[in-house]
């Protein structure tokens, strides 16, 4: 298990050296993306390697000069890392439509990071409407034309077929072993679940789908002696600071739960497989549970929350945000009084790369595991 | 010079529309808070928003975005965002959308508050924010909410797009119908159709007035004079305004009446106004006689109009309201802010970058080097916000004006 996380760990540390070697020993393409919205399956039935980008561990100097300081840390550092030459080995981008802010990237990129192609996915807003839905199942047809003629290669139902199945019994594993912690957190750190969870995201799907399913072996006869601990949600949008876990794990909590990008929104809702697959990808991401900057109703955000809680009874929700993501930001006091009214408590953390000093933090965690 | 000249310079200088807009403004807020009891039917709607069928069905349109430019200009702006803030929304978000939200829960800013919505329709062809916002005003009121759904434009607008947002054309008519009970009488929505193009085009035709040096009026009057394109397009009182308002501004153009008195630099402005500081920074500008003579605010109610067909309205509006200059690709704005350079002979840009609007600010720094380089012309970069008085530091804004005049005045040899 220690050997399974730590080639994990390492990915995550520095994707962009892995992504390289990937390409060096296959020989294949990489396409990076920067949202759960991505279709994956598309990419990975071009014959692509689809790769997650998580802003950068670095510190942001060239983005400066197209992007103001009112942007958030994620949509600057993917900047940096494009400008700087870090993302220089992808062979292209997608960018989904997401929030205001995704939405500039995209154009920024396009016009100052010449290396690769670059795609939009240009997906509805609103989830809920049949020509929505019409509209969802074109744009994802024009994006696998957009990839064939990029990738000069032809992306065949029999592809997109194992691909959905590839990434569905992903998802199906990513599920099983947030499962299997939740029934015993102890079984293993919450740096070690998001490590895992993200670097899901980077490395080559098939030899993912090894390393999770030996995970879940491992999990599956893990005994937990350390029982008494605080149960928490999690909720907001990319983590990139995994020492929040070992914060919370010190005082007495962890997270056994999330509605996060970098987290559940990744995994949940699986593509239907007796359908046309183009239809089935569009479906899921209908269906499945919202990123703020998307519409599937007025009061679901806050109902998943809630039943997430008590499906996985936990005492409370930390809420992680980006500072300047907009979306969640709004969504925050509706979500909030929400779980007043139902007496679950939460707490608000807003952060930035790179975090404020530890203790700072470690002390509200303190103060709100106390109060559970 | 004595104080009666100095005066008559003044006065010469007034643009007398401006007693007719108020009044107008006036009757429209007065019918809108007062719908209720005439059994009107209100609705709240973004300022990109499609209003004409709202004016075809006599439902009066409320615009928060217009409330929260009465908002900010009446310097309110701080006390309800920090109320916002006290709510638990975050001190980023957009300044509008925070007014707007504390102020309906305690009837505040200028006019009591705007009256309660009986269903609301956003339009995020502006911004995603708009979206969020409606979507806490829905829950907070307890009405539906019409989302029209215009797909960002980033270097085309496929065909895909048009049928969407088509359909949702028809799905807004019958929302509509059935919020208000009623059915759409579909030859006044092609009289409404008409009325809109015709506006916009006044609009324009205003709007273009200021290629002539000197500029009759500023971006500062346009920003004052935008209000009637936003709120009653569609209608034949913006039409009539709009010629009464360009008839004046030809009128001072034979005459040589420009908005600043000696106008010897010609300015364009991004983003927004600042709307506690208008005045201020029309003053600051016009005491080094230089005059803002146009904007890629207030010109964006026109903007879209070669995608419109006054004969096809609802059919084109899919195209027409989707292809706004906000919801396109920071190249394509670049593209409009250089041709705006040169059709209004501009020596100068002056960008708001605007902590609370996204969407219109990231991706300036890229604008404005692509203006500097093409059009070879100086840029001045003023940090602040529309509304948020508390984003604005007066010292550092004047020290940079004056730089930027310097730097004109050495370019110009003048």
């Amino acid at each position: 298990m220690q050997d399974i996380l730590k080639e994990m760990a390492d990915v995550v540390r520095d994707p962009f050296a892995y992504g390289r070697k990937l390409k060096a020993d296959t020989g294949g393409k990489v396409v990076g993306y920067v949202c759960t919205y991505a279709p994956e399956e598309i990419i990975l039935a071009a014959g692509a390697h689809p790769l997650r980008l998580f802003g950068t561990t670095g510190t942001i100097e060239r983005a400066d000069a197209h992007l103001q300081s009112y942007c958030c840390s994620l949509v600057r550092g993917v900047l940096e890392e494009g400008l700087k030459g870090g993302t220089d080995f992808l062979d292209g981008m997608v960018f989904p439509h997401t929030c205001d802010s995704i939405q500039r990237l995209s154009d920024l990129w396009r016009m100052n990071v010449t290396q690769g192609f670059h795609v939009d996915a240009v997906l509805p807003v609103k989830l809920d409407t049949q020509s929505a839905r019409q509209y969802m199942i074109a744009v994802l047809h024009r994006f696998k034309n957009d990839l064939e003629r990029e990738l000069a290669c032809s992306i065949t139902d029999e592809n997109l077929s194992k691909a959905i199945k590839l990434m569905n019994e992903i998802r199906l594993l990513l599920l099983r072993i947030y499962e299997l912690r939740s029934d015993q957190p102890g079984l293993m750190t919450g740096d070690a679940l998001y490590t895992i969870v993200k670097a899901t995201m980077i490395i080559d799907r098939k030899r993912v789908r090894e390393i999770l399913q030996e995970v879940v072996a491992k999990m599956e006869v893990g005994k937990s002696s350390h029982t008494h601990t605080k149960r928490l949600l999690m909720a907001g949008g990319i983590c990139n600071q995994p020492q929040i876990h070992d914060m919370i794990e010190a005082a007495g909590g962890a997270v056994i739960w999330d509605d996060f990008c970098t987290g559940s929104r990744y995994f949940e809702t699986l593509v239907a497989t007796d359908k046309n697959p183009i239809t089935a990808i569009a479906e899921r991401f209908l269906q499945r549970a919202v990123c703020p900057a998307k519409h599937a109703g007025l009061r679901n955000r806050a109902e998943d929350l809630i039943r997430m809680a008590r499906e996985r009874k936990a005492k409370g929700v930390i809420f992680l945000y980006l500072k300047f993501c907009d979306p969640h930001a709004f969504d925050y006091p509706y979500l909030k009084n929400a779980l007043d009214q139902e007496g679950i408590p939460s707490l608000l953390l807003e952060v930035e790369d790179p975090l404020p000093a530890e203790g700072q933090l470690q002390t509200r965690f303190e103060a709100f595991l106390e109060m559970l | 010079m004595t104080e009666n000249t100095v005066n008559t310079e003044k006065d010469k200088r007034k643009i007398k529309a401006v007693k007719k807009m108020k009044e107008i403004m006036t009757f429209y807020y007065i019918d809108a808070k007062t719908a209720a009891e005439n059994n009107k039917k209100v609705a709240w709607i973004t300022s990109g928003g499609p209003v004409e069928p709202l004016i075809a069905m006599d439902i009066i349109p409320v615009y928060p975005e217009n409330h929260g430019a009465m908002i900010g200009a009446s310097k309110m702006g701080v006390d309800l965002c920090e109320k916002a803030e006290a709510m638990g929304y975050a001190s980023d978000l957009c300044s509008y959308a925070r007014s707007d939200i504390s102020c309906a829960t305690v009837n505040g800013g200028p006019i009591g508050g705007l009256p309660k919505p009986d269903m609301l329709i956003c339009g995020n062809n502006i911004c995603g924010t708009v979206l969020k916002w409606y979507e806490i005003q829905a829950r907070y009121f307890n009405v539906p909410l019409f989302i029209f759904d215009t797909p960002f434009c980033h270097t085309a607008f496929y065909e895909e797009m048009r049928r969407y947002v088509r359909s949702q054309v028809d799905e807004y008519i019958e929302f509509l119908e059935k919020t208000a009970v009623r059915k759409l009488d579909r030859d006044r929505m092609e009289e409404v159709g008409r009325l809109s193009v015709a506006g916009q085009r006044m609009w324009q035709a205003v709007l273009d007035t200021t290629v002539n040096k000197p500029a009759p009026m500023s971006a500062f009057d346009a920003f004052f004079h935008l209000a009637l394109i936003v709120t009653l397009r569609g209608t034949q009182t913006a039409v009539d305004y709009y010629q009464e308002l360009l008839d004046e501004m030809n009128e001072r153009v034979k005459d040589g009446i420009g908005a600043v008195p000696n106008e010897r630099y010609r300015l364009l402005w991004d983003n927004l106004p600042i709307w506690y500081r208008t005045k201020w920074l029309s003053d600051k500008f016009a005491a080094h006689d230089a005059c803002l003579v146009a904007d890629t605010y207030t010109s964006a109610w026109c903007g879209s109009l070669r995608y419109m067909d006054e004969n096809d309205f609802l059919n084109s509006m899919a195209e027409g309201y989707t292809r706004i200059y906000l919801n396109i690709g920071v190249d394509e704005m670049a593209r409009t802010v250089c041709d705006m350079v040169d059709k209004y002979d501009v020596d100068g840009l002056v960008i708001h970058s605007n902590r609370s609007c996204k969407p219109y600010s990231l991706g300036q720094y890229d604008i404005q080097r692509i203006v500097e380089a093409k059009k070879g012309i100086p840029s001045l970069m003023i940090e602040a916000d529309m509304c948020d008085e508390r984003m604005f530091s007066e010292s550092q804004i004047e020290t940079r004006i004056e730089a930027f005049i310097e730097m004109l005045k050495h370019r110009n040899g003048r």
